[in-house]
């Protein structure tokens, strides 16, 4: 499609950022390197613009009405036979343009942010090298034609993800937290690929279009009849390929990396921890909803409860963090979980397809609020040089510009009209309630913690007490404050964009309406945990530590994570490398060395006996000549002397 | 017993007088030349004086070089072509054995012996 031609700069300028970056960086000012780097994003931002104006207004609806997927730039890649060929191209339609969107906004404004907050920082030009090879990863990613197009992009977005949370990589604590997210993702990423083998095994075709045509229909029949422990073939690949959507999403039980994965600077993980690269796994089940939907119903159930089950547990291990990064991490996680169970309990087409439509606006609003709340966190830390809720309090007056735009997010993720979290949530709680009423109310009782942590967040950096600091907390300069401003503005707008005009299961609009009790009850539940909040943290006194008390098992257990990551060394170490690895390479010691090293030993015993022959004397040599030559003799002798007798 | 020893004397008694009587018998020049073979032969294993062992591979030439002529003598008797031979072989032997007694000479003055044992190592490799 002629029309969207200058798209493909979308994925091309962030590459050769990173490649100006990555080798010239050195040999560039910090400035220009970062000025450089913000400047191709906020001209990506503007392409990006374009093409969803373009998509949504001009180009994209057919005839019909209907949202269709265009494939605008294509090409056969890597061709192993006429059937199976692994091809890159950028393949639009409303979610993806969606995404485009998201992804540029928020890494625009990270970047420009980060002008300020890395200011002094060593490898400053290695950090905006890296963001914009993020940037070319996420952006590959969501505009993959193809399973294995997003595969390797997925596999590039966690490469980035690991260089950049190890940035500080001398700091012994973030190394470990770079190593983990990476082999934890990358342990998942190992499910996600069987998952896409099994699928394109089947059904021979990594296309996406062709994938999802006509209600699934390749993959149900191409895989009808077959089944495995149960449970049919095409089930268990898509288990498989959500397995690695759970990985990079940081569902239970694989979400232990991200909190872990603060350790990087704040603006990166605001943009790839908060906002973009953590909803790949969400953008994943989106993307392949149909197959789910038609193929395999049951996997959409089992996505929807480690959702619900996920986001009722972040939220209430974010109620007992202190450091401020680790309460986002967690609450990242719940609202990420949150938009898989909005998936996971979806239809398909018009009203049954809420969940999907609400899972997608979720991903919108919350990439601006959760950013937004990162960036605050970041602008918090740079004032007071802590991440610890106990060193901070009272900033509302010293930060003042902070403290109102982190207001609109906390207000936005709590659900409250008319900020922008306050849509896309009730358009989840609806759908859950419409088709899985346990689900629901897991969802609203988490909804309520998450609004009770978020005022307790709120609450304890800006009011509780007033603290006295060492250097005297002031606002950052103009670089940090704007960016926050914008997204404040999009955290504060993003819920009325008309979202269900744009974003269909089917790709066809529908009018969207608010559902009255819905939202009633969960505003209602929202001010609850507002309220709660505010009676425990807004001056300080001894509630919180009272309860705490009271409830001291399940406190500490939730504080601890409730051992997760604990579990997961026991079966790492425990099980994994002392029962089965150990046997293992025992068995590779004993028997697989042991058979190499006997036929070593043989030879050399051979070869240190044949080589007494080689003695370098001649005599011996012609000894054993004369005494070869002898026998040759005596042996033809004897059988001419028996001849002639005969 | 008596039988058969007075059989071998009679087979010996005829093997002397017929030595004795006519020319001398082609046995007799085969029987010589197989002797300084062998003996060149065992010379050239057991000795380890490089001279020696030099001296006891030209006695296997020579021995080779003796059954040539014997041959020739006496089973073609209008032809040269073994005196030729044997011509030729004793020049080459006399080259070859003036090569060969240089690098004796030399190896003595590298290592001071002419003995074939550990001390002539040099030439490995």
């Amino acid at each position: 499609m002629d029309a969207f031609n200058y798209s493909i700069l979308i994925l091309v300028l962030p590459v050769v950022m990173f490649l100006i970056l990555g080798l010239g960086g050195k040999y560039m000012k910090p400035v220009i390197a970062g000025t450089l780097g913000s400047l191709s994003l906020a001209v990506m931002a503007v392409l990006a613009y374009t093409t969803a104006y373009q998509y949504f207004f001009e180009v994209g609806k057919g005839a019909d009405g209907v949202y269709q997927a265009i494939n605008v730039f294509h090409f056969q890649w890597l061709r192993f036979t006429d059937t199976l060929h692994i091809d890159l191209g950028m393949y639009l339609d409303p979610i993806s343009v969606m995404m485009l969107v998201v992804i540029t906004t928020v890494s625009l404004m990270v970047h420009v942010y980060s002008l300020g907050y890395m200011k002094g920082e060593k490898g400053f030009q290695r950090y905006y090298a890296f963001l914009s090879l993020f940037s070319f990863a996420m952006l590959g990613l969501v505009v993959a034609t193809n399973i294995f197009q997003m595969y390797i992009f997925w596999e590039l977005v966690g490469v980035s993800s690991f260089l950049l949370i190890s940035f500080y990589y001398v700091k012994p604590s973030a190394v470990a937290a770079s190593k983990k997210a990476f082999i934890v993702t990358r342990f998942a990423d190992f499910f996600f690929l069987v998952g896409i083998l099994l699928l394109s095994y089947f059904t021979g075709t990594f296309d996406f279009a062709t994938l999802t045509a006509s209600n699934a229909d390749i993959c149900v029949s191409s895989t009808a009849g077959m089944s495995f422990l149960g449970m049919s073939v095409l089930s268990w690949a898509m288990l498989l390929i959500f397995m690695g959507g759970a990985g990079k999403s940081a569902m239970m039980p694989f979400h232990i990396w991200l909190p872990d994965a603060m350790e990087g600077p704040t603006p990166a993980s605001a943009l790839i921890h908060a906002a973009t690269m953590v909803v790949a796994g969400v953008f994943l089940v989106a993307r392949l909803f149909p197959i789910y939907h038609f193929g395999a119903p049951e996997i959409l159930t089992v996505i929807a409860w480690v959702g619900a089950i996920t986001a009722l547990f972040a939220a209430v291990v974010a109620c007992t963090q202190t450091d401020i990064k680790r309460v986002l991490a967690f609450s990242t996680i719940s609202q990420i979980a949150f938009m898989l169970t909005s998936l996971g309990v979806s239809k398909f087409g018009d009203h049954e397809g809420l969940g999907y439509m609400a899972g997608m606006f979720h991903l919108f609003t919350h990439a601006f609020f959760k950013a937004l709340l990162f960036l605050c966190a970041g602008a918090i830390i740079h004032a007071v040089h802590s991440n610890e809720m106990g060193d901070m309090g009272g900033l509302a007056k010293k930060l003042p510009i902070t403290c109102i735009t982190f207001g609109i997010a906390w207000l936005a993720i709590a659900g409250i009209y008319p900020f922008s979290g306050f849509f896309s949530k009730d358009e989840i709680l609806a759908a859950a309630m419409e088709h899985n009423f346990p689900i629901y109310i897991i969802l609203s009782v988490a909804a309520g913690l998450t609004a009770f942590y978020m005022t307790r967040l709120f609450l304890r950096i800006f009011f509780y007490e007033k603290k006295h600091y060492h250097h005297e907390p002031h606002e950052a300069g103009p670089s940090m404050a704007i960016p926050l401003i914008i997204l404040a503005v999009f955290a504060f707008g993003a819920g009325f964009v008309p979202f269900s005009k744009f974003v269909t299961s089917d790709g066809v609009p529908y009018d969207a309406h608010i559902n009255m009790q819905v939202a009633v009850t969960s505003v209602l539940i929202s001010l609850v945990g507002i309220g709660i909040g505010f009676r425990l943290y807004f001056k300080k006194n001894d509630i919180p530590d009272k309860i705490a008390s009271s409830i001291s098992t399940f406190y500490k257990w939730a504080h601890n994570k409730f051992y997760f990551d604990e579990l997961w060394l026991y079966v790492t170490r425990n099980i994994i490398f002392k029962r089965i690895s150990a046997t293992i390479a025992w068995f590779d010691k004993k028997f697989v060395d042991g058979f190499m090293d006997s036929l070593a030993y043989v030879t050399q015993a051979a070869s240190s006996t044949i080589k007494n022959f080689q003695s370098g004397y001649i005599q011996q040599y012609a000894l054993a000549y004369l005494l070869g030559a002898l026998i040759l003799v005596v042996g033809f002798g004897g059988w001419l002397i028996a001849f002639i007798c005969k | 017993m008596g039988r058969l020893e007075g059989r071998i004397i009679n087979i010996m008694g005829d093997f002397i007088t017929s030595f004795l009587s006519g020319p001398v018998p082609i046995e007799a020049y085969l029987a010589v030349s197989t002797i300084m073979f062998f003996a060149g032969v065992y010379g050239f294993l057991s000795r380890k004086n490089m001279l020696m062992v030099l001296v006891s591979v030209e006695l296997m030439l020579n021995a080779a070089d003796l059954n040539f002529v014997v041959f020739n003598r006496y089973l073609y008797p209008g032809q040269l072509e073994g005196f030729f031979f044997t011509l030729f072989a004793i020049g080459i032997a006399a080259a070859e054995t003036a090569i060969a007694i240089a690098i004796i000479i030399n190896i003595y003055r590298h290592v001071k012996s002419i003995y074939i044992d550990e001390n002539i190592t040099k030439m490995k490799n």
